[in-house]
């Protein structure tokens, strides 16, 4: 066979207190596509961005074709040919997607030149995408192409994509699919980072798996079972939740043509929702992130004010309650955002418990705070979830992300709430966090909780929903039973692909 | 190449070394300015934080520390709520204006009754709804029309100095007066006087409520609830809102605090120190607490300490102005630079130096 495009020698790089890579080793030949698996904090960032030039390894070789590579700047990783997508975009909103992508460019042409590439590049690739609309407007999927088009006008010879399915429809990952499989035809080889392994086994040639930053396994991704590679990923065997099959009880939590204006300008307001969640009921919100989601979550924390009726608790109108009186009554609600939403990152995770729990853990008496009980509060938090930390008195932002997540999930399932609303409970987390954290939410509902699970993650919702409706441009599908729904299926009450019939991949 | 890299946890140990490494980068630099001036900078420096304390005119000079601390104090605890949570009321000189006219014009208007019991109790009074009112003016454009509080707090300042000459030009001018601008002196009225209260000290009722200010506001920030509010909203507004605080009343609140505060630091100025309502009452003692809450770390101990600190490079800037001839201007920078090099070296809490070769990450 042909020599490697890269290859990697030994790298290491170590920062204060952890080795994010420990001699890691593997090479990537012209036309493949090379997995990089591995669990959050795992090193699979830092490995991409010593090779695109982000970081500088302590020790270890790169070669690029044979000859030494070792790129000081990601402008000298893309002269030699390299070019990366982010997990999350840089692009302004304000702008059109030519002057996006003109600006990520060395040298861009004039911008009708330019308009007219970017028109070639995404007919050629099957990547519809008009230049001149703003980014402002555009769904995630879209953006999505706006980076890698910016990435293919450069016309690397190893493309970087770092989670790119996290934030498409099962139809726009087709898509994306067939762009990447016609890049390879081309002889482009491609670094693929995720953890959804079933994506790995459909679309890549070879395996790495990390996993504390050292390389613990590679494979045939084709040959080689999802199980197999998860319980490579983490190290030990997964635990899939579990629980009793149950009929649902009395509606606890009602919506009733509930609307939402977003109060961010570029945000998607809530149009006419409607939902009714049952006792002891997961119901599980899909949708491509940026639909509605964020606002959901704010019309039932309470943060979002609505008319008093459209959301109902056991039959009582609060819809103009806000988030204490909703607390109060037992409609408990968890973020997505952790670090800054769910939690105020540079305060003791004795004052984090105290932000939600003051009200039904008894935490003030007539204004004046309780710490005592506050620290006891957080310390059973943190023994009942097993949240690693050396105690109550550290700040939130030091916790990894997994730790805080369950945390902020533990701080409201320990208020026994009547109805728990979370937003992307698992996102970011390791595995067995992940597991620790769904079976916690199960637990919950099967004590007679309502549940709404809002997620980007359809393997998670598909897993612990009794019902399944997606968000789609502020609008809720019909919930139909998790029960036997398709992938199809459940790409259509998504909104299918954005803009499909425009997309027409060429061979 | 030096590096900054963040902290996980903010460091303790560095809050309270801060300001002290920021006294001391003051004292070098000022040093450098007073060289440039071509005074000996050594005995600059001297005359000012020496000379006032132990030096030969002390007994003088003490007195005046708590005079100038004391509504210092007061309204920089009142501005440290507000600057904690992210509400930036920068207009205290004017609320501190008005809090003086309004409470010195309910005294005037019991002139020459002598029930000191009621008079003096309602001119407090007064003097903090001034400086409240004041500041409800940019809380509630804020809340209602978004409009930014810095500006109209700030420009609210220049509005109460006209207000402040139009009141000792006319209404509340003595009329006993020959026609000279300026009110009846409230010190030679007892009824309303805020004299010494132990003679020596210079501390009058200011110093006092500056006193109970910061045990008041010790108390609400560790043990209160809306002390709790007043920290999330600063530390992350959308926690902040999620854990069920109303952000507009917030800054009504914190603006109010702060007004009335700085009022009555008003009052018992002109009741005391000052006397009399004059065009030029105002000396800036509401633009300098902003100073005073920073140099404080937001902290009522802090601030209590840091007001005596610039109280003393008032009165050693004052001494140095007449032993030394040193320029009004080169004290005023001197003060400036102190909150400079605080802020400077406030980076320090959150962020550790690194020398030597290192990525960007």
């Amino acid at each position: 066979m042909a020599d490697p495009l890269l290859k990697l020698d030994g790298l290491t790089k170590a920062y204060p207190g952890v080795v994010a890579n420990d001699g890691v080793s593997f090479q990537i030949m012209p036309g493949e596509v090379h997995a990089l698996l591995g669990e959050n904090g795992a090193g699979k960032s830092t490995l991409v961005k010593m090779i695109y030039g982000l970081v500088k390894p302590d020790a270890g070789k790169m070669s690029m074709r044979g000859a030494t590579y070792e790129p000081a700047t990601p402008h000298a990783a893309r002269a030699s040919g390299v070019a990366m997508v982010f997990q999350h975009f840089s692009l302004f909103d304000a702008l059109n997607v030519a002057e996006n992508v003109a600006l990520g460019m060395e040298n861009p042409p004039k911008p009708r030149q330019l308009a007219r590439r970017i028109r070639e590049v995404s007919e050629t690739y099957g990547l519809p995408l008009d230049p001149d609309r703003l980014v402002g407007d555009l769904s995630a999927g879209e953006r999505q192409r706006v980076e890698i088009i910016r990435c293919l006008l450069q016309d690397p010879k190893l493309l970087i994509m770092d989670e790119p399915t996290s934030v498409l429809t099962p139809q726009e990952v087709d898509i994306l699919f067939e762009t990447l499989r016609k890049l390879q035809s081309e002889g482009t080889s491609i670094l693929y980072i995720s953890h959804k392994l079933e994506e790995i086994r459909a679309l890549c040639d070879g395996a790495t798996i990390l996993r504390l930053g050292k390389v613990v396994g590679t494979c045939d991704p084709k040959a080689t079972s999802a199980r197999e590679m998860a319980e490579l990923m983490v190290g030990t065997a997964l635990h899939t939740p579990s629980r009793e099959e149950k009929a649902p009880g009395e509606v606890v939590l009602k919506m009733t043509d509930l609307s939402v204006k977003s109060a961010n300008p570029f945000g998607t307001s809530l149009k006419n929702v409607n939902l009714t969640v049952q006792a002891g009921e997961v119901v599980g919100i899909g949708g491509v992130a940026g639909n509605g989601q964020d606002e959901l979550l704010a019309a039932l924390s309470g943060e979002a004010r609505v008319a008093d009726a459209a959301v109902t608790l056991n039959g009582q109108p609060i819809g103009a309650l806000g988030p204490n009186a909703r607390r109060k009554l037992g409609l408990l609600a968890a973020p997505e955002e952790r670090l800054g939403h769910a939690a105020a990152p540079d305060m003791s995770l004795t004052e984090n418990a105290l932000l939600t729990g003051a009200v039904r853990e008894g935490l003030v008496s007539n204004g004046f705070l309780k710490w005592a009980d506050a620290k006891s509060f957080a310390e059973t938090i943190i023994e009942k979830f097993d949240v690693r930390t050396p105690g109550p008195e550290n700040a939130a932002r030091s916790l990894s992300g997994g730790n805080l997540q369950k945390f902020v999930i533990g701080r409201e399932i320990l208020q026994r709430p009547v109805c728990l609303v979370v937003n992307q409970p698992t996102w970011g987390v390791d595995a067995s966090a992940a597991a620790a954290i769904r079976q916690a939410l199960l637990d919950l509902a099967e004590n007679g909780a309502a549940l709404v699970v809002i997620s980007q993650d359809l393997d998670e919702l598909m897993e612990i929903s009794d019902r399944f409706a997606a968000l789609n441009e502020g609008r809720l599908s019909e919930p139909r039973p998790a029960k036997g729904l398709t992938v199809d299926e459940i790409g259509l009450m998504m909104g299918g692909a954005h803009d499909m019939e425009v997309a027409h991949v060429d061979g | 190449m030096i590096r900054l890299e963040k902290r996980p946890q903010p460091s303790k140990a560095w809050s309270y070394a801060t300001p002290l490494l920021a006294v001391l980068l003051t004292m070098v630099a000022g040093g450098a300015l007073f060289a440039i001036l071509g005074k000996d900078p050594l005995l600059a420096i001297r005359t000012i934080f020496w000379e006032p304390l132990f030096g030969e005119f002390a007994w003088y000079y003490r007195g005046q520390l708590l005079i100038k601390a004391g509504p210092l104090v007061l309204i920089a605890i009142g501005l440290s709520l507000g600057f904690r949570a992210g509400i930036w009321n920068i207009g205290a000189e004017g609320q501190y204006i008005m809090g003086a006219i309004f409470g010195a014009a309910v005294g005037l208007a019991f002139y020459p009754m002598e029930a000191r019991w009621l008079i003096f109790p309602l001119m407090i009074i007064a003097g903090a709804f001034g400086g409240f009112v004041w500041a409800m003016i940019p809380a509630l454009l804020k809340t209602k029309f978004n409009t930014n509080e810095i500006l109209v707090s700030l420009l609210l300042v220049y509005v109460a100095e006209q207000f402040l000459a139009s009141m000792a030009l006319g209404l509340l001018r003595n009329p006993e007066g020959s026609g000279f601008p300026g009110s009846r002196n409230l010190q030679q009225y007892p009824a309303a006087a805020n004299g010494e209260l132990i003679a020596g000290t210079g501390l009058h009722w200011g110093g006092v409520a500056a006193l109970i200010a910061v045990i008041l506001a010790y108390i609400l920030l560790n043990r209160h609830m809306l002390g709790f509010q007043i920290r999330v909203t600063g530390e992350s507004p959308r926690a902040a809102r999620f854990a069920g605080v109303k952000p507009n009343l917030l800054v009504v609140v914190c603006m109010g605090i702060s007004g009335g505060l700085a009022g009555l630091a008003g009052l018992f100025e002109v009741a005391g120190p000052a006397g009399q309502i004059s065009i030029d009452f105002n000396s800036g003692y509401g633009f300098t607490a902003i100073i005073v809450a920073f140099l404080g770390r937001l902290h009522p101990v802090g601030i209590l300490l840091a007001g005596l600190l610039l109280a003393l490079t008032y009165i050693g800037g004052e001494a140095a102005q007449a032993n030394l001839g040193l320029p009004a201007a080169a004290i005023q920078a001197f003060q400036g630079m102190l909150l400079f090099f605080l802020l400077a070296v406030d980076v320090l809490t959150n962020f550790r130096v690194r020398i030597g070769k290192g990525e960007m990450a």
